[in-house]
């Protein structure tokens, strides 16, 4: 792999050795976490058999094993990895618009039950991202709710999370 | 000849009006899923599951295996009009299938897709209908050990067949195991890794991980890509399918072998993705016109197509017979079986044969059904897909959390959906699969209670796993598939003679 200055990172994005090494230790940690909690419960046998953390300290090893192979690759291959990009700064603010509104918006269905929320959500999204006029987004999204309420709540009896507006309505 | 007149009864529990209603709206949901990008058949299946659950198991399990082949069916349709492949299977199909429709033959790509998709389908059915019977019979000899040998051989496969490098994929699948075993220990009653919180009590479920891994996950990565769709249009008249059809017997061979690669790849729980890119790497050294490979040649679709559908449909062998499915798709099928209160494996053929047969049954309707429809349906769908990204990603986003609550009505989960999302996104930009994972959460306590089991009988030793020729010889297989990768790399140094090491490093 040849490096190719027009391709390989630029200022701000993250290099793909850095995340690859980041997750591999990660993994080493969960692998480690596996083996501490099957120490506590015990991997010996007691009278019955087996005890509970038999089988997951195994599972546990070979992750941290895995893990560690894997941050190793990385270390050993840092310079040829270096052209190497996991994503750009503009690509990175692109994932981060769709992320950061997703975990606003499953935290705000914890309050106001999701179909307000998913009302929110779906029309704010298509304002803020789509430029949407103000008006058509909130008949698109009403009609989505709507018709996610008709679907769940009446025709399949599937309770949702409601909120206060769904109480005062009398559901 | 018994078999033969259990199908013909699997048929009429299949053809009642209602069923076949089902099937329609299985298919229909299915094409949606399959074009719609985050959503595929796993997690479509997935978000779907409790809205059957008031519905009788057969017609549940009817719908739900609809919706599987309209997602196959569906993620064509992409691939070949707006170069996206709907669904990762359908990848090897953009190779030709989009220069076909830049030529202006979307019609004719379209129908050898849809055609041969059916044609690798309809043979992986017919070899369930014999074979399912075969190995279920089999199966009843099977104890604790055999079990956990034939587990270990599926995720030994995944190691030895998978594209990706074999540490990420062992990764893949211990992370499961270890997700599986959070919470509740069934045979000691010991809280494992809960560390208090109360929400891990019932341990991680993997429809959760599907709807996040797969759906989400997918939704970063399409919003990284760019949200243009730029698609061609596509215009099917019967002319034009009656037209593709007379050429098409032409590629029997290279269907034929499209099917035994499919088939062989979704028994062994390769899947669709590596049956799909397997067989447009054998029709393209086959075929005579092999340098025209990627311009646009009609055989380049019908290879990978058919491969992918003849291994989906396969991958449902294992899951009904030996209760190991062999993709995640099957996977959350069996999870759907289980919450019915059936058990997938040899004795489901004993006691409740008119849900198999009429699954299998239905299997064969499904997919007339299923190509019917999108033949005639078409244009509409890739409509569908010209509605801007910024309504359709938020909305299928709250799908998502719809799916994740309803599987426990649970808040928690909603936001383990979300966790699982980003992993997914990290885990598919670094190249770990996602499939193993999956499988390893489901399987995961079949497994560990299986090891036990077979550690009790043997007192501790693993020689049991080699106490017999049948288990014994799963085994060696395991192994040899687990070590595939090594061994590989030295028959490739042998041949190599001389020319140093050979580059093991996989690439990417």
């Amino acid at each position: 792999m040849e490096a190719n200055p027009e391709t390989g990172p630029q200022k701000g994005d993250v290099q793909t050795r850095w995340v690859e090494l980041v997750v591999a230790l990660l993994i080493v940690v969960a692998g480690l976490v596996v083996i501490q909690d099957s120490l506590r419960v015990g991997i010996s046998w007691a009278s019955d058999g087996p005890k509970a953390g038999y089988f997951p300290f195994y599972i546990g090893v070979i992750l941290a094993i895995s893990g560690a192979v894997i941050a190793a690759k990385a270390v050993m291959n840092w310079r040829a990895l270096a052209d190497k990009t996991f994503v750009t700064r503009s690509q990175l603010k692109t994932v981060m618009q769709m992320l950061i509104p997703s975990i606003v918006y499953v935290t705000v269905i914890a309050f106001t039950g999701i179909y307000v929320a998913s009302f929110i959500f779906i029309a704010g999204f298509m304002v803020w991202q789509g430029k949407y006029k103000w008006w058509l987004a909130i008949v698109i999204a009403f009609l989505i709710c709507a018709g996610l309420f008709f679907m769940f709540e009446v025709w399949f009896l599937v309770p949702l999370p409601k909120g206060p507006l769904e109480a005062w309505l009398g559901y | 000849m018994d078999d033969l007149s259990n199908l013909m009864h699997g048929f009429a529990v299949a053809l009642t009006f209602k069923n076949l209603l089902f099937m329609l709206v299985g298919i229909t949901l299915g094409v949606l899923i399959g074009v719609l990008p985050g959503l595929g058949g796993a997690n479509g299946i997935a978000i779907l599951l409790p809205l059957t659950f008031t519905m009788s198991p057969t017609s549940a399990i009817i719908m739900l295996s609809c919706i599987y082949w309209g997602a196959l069916f569906g993620g064509a349709i992409t691939s070949i009009l707006f170069n996206i492949p709907g669904e990762p299977w359908s990848v090897a199909t953009t190779f030709d299938g989009y220069p076909m429709a830049q030529k202006g033959q979307a019609g004719e790509a379209l129908t050898a897709a849809f055609t041969s998709s059916f044609v690798g389908a309809f043979f992986a059915i017919v070899m369930i209908t014999f074979l399912a019977p075969m190995i279920a019979r089999f199966a009843l000899r099977f104890g604790p050990p055999e079990y956990f040998a034939i587990q270990l051989l599926t995720f030994c496969s995944f190691v030895g067949m998978g594209r990706e490098p074999p540490a990420k994929t062992i990764v893949s699948m211990m992370l499961g195991f270890a997700l599986a075993a959070v919470g509740l220990d069934t045979v000691t009653g010991t809280l494992r890794m809960t560390y208090g919180v109360t929400d891990l009590l019932q341990g991680f479920d993997f429809l959760i991980a599907v709807i996040g891994l797969f759906g989400l996950g997918e939704i970063l990565l399409t919003m990284e890509e760019g949200l243009a769709f730029k698609g061609k249009s596509a215009k099917i008249d019967p002319a034009i399918v009656w037209k593709t059809w007379k050429t098409l017997g032409r590629y029997w061979a290279t269907s034929l072998r499209a099917c035994l690669v499919g088939c062989w790849m979704g028994v062994t729980p390769g899947g669709a993705t590596p049956a799909s890119f397997m067989s447009y790497g054998i029709a393209r050294r086959f075929s005579k016109r092999g340098s025209e490979f990627g311009d646009g040649v009609i055989e380049g679709v019908v290879a990978p197509e058919t491969a992918a559908h003849a291994a989906g449909t396969s991958a449902l062998l294992p899951m009904l017979t030996l209760g190991i499915p062999g993709s995640p798709t099957a996977a959350v099928l069996l999870g759907g079986l289980l919450i019915w209160g059936l058990q997938p494996g040899p004795l489901l053929f004993v006691e409740k044969p008119e849900f198999v047969w009429g699954l299998i049954a239905s299997m064969y309707l499904g997919n007339v059904v299923g190509l019917l429809i999108v033949l005639t349906t078409v244009p509409w769908w890739a409509a569908i897909l010209r509605i801007p990204f910024s309504i359709i990603a938020p909305i299928i986003l709250v799908i998502c959390a719809i799916g994740a609550y309803t599987v426990h009505n649970n808040m928690f989960d909603v936001f383990m959906m979300v966790v699982f999302g980003v992993v997914g996104y990290l885990f598919k930009k670094l190249k770990y699969p996602m499939a193993p994972l999956v499988l390893a959460l489901v399987l995961g306590d079949s497994a560990e209670t299986a090891f036990r089991q077979s550690m009790l009988a043997s007192n501790g030793s693993i020689s049991v796993f080699w106490s017999n020729s049948l288990v014994g010889s799963i085994c060696g297989l395991a192994i040899l598939l687990l070590l595939w990768p090594v061994i590989s790399g030295l028959i490739g140094a042998a041949r190599g003679g001389g020319k140093g090491k050979p580059a093991t490093t996989p690439s990417g």
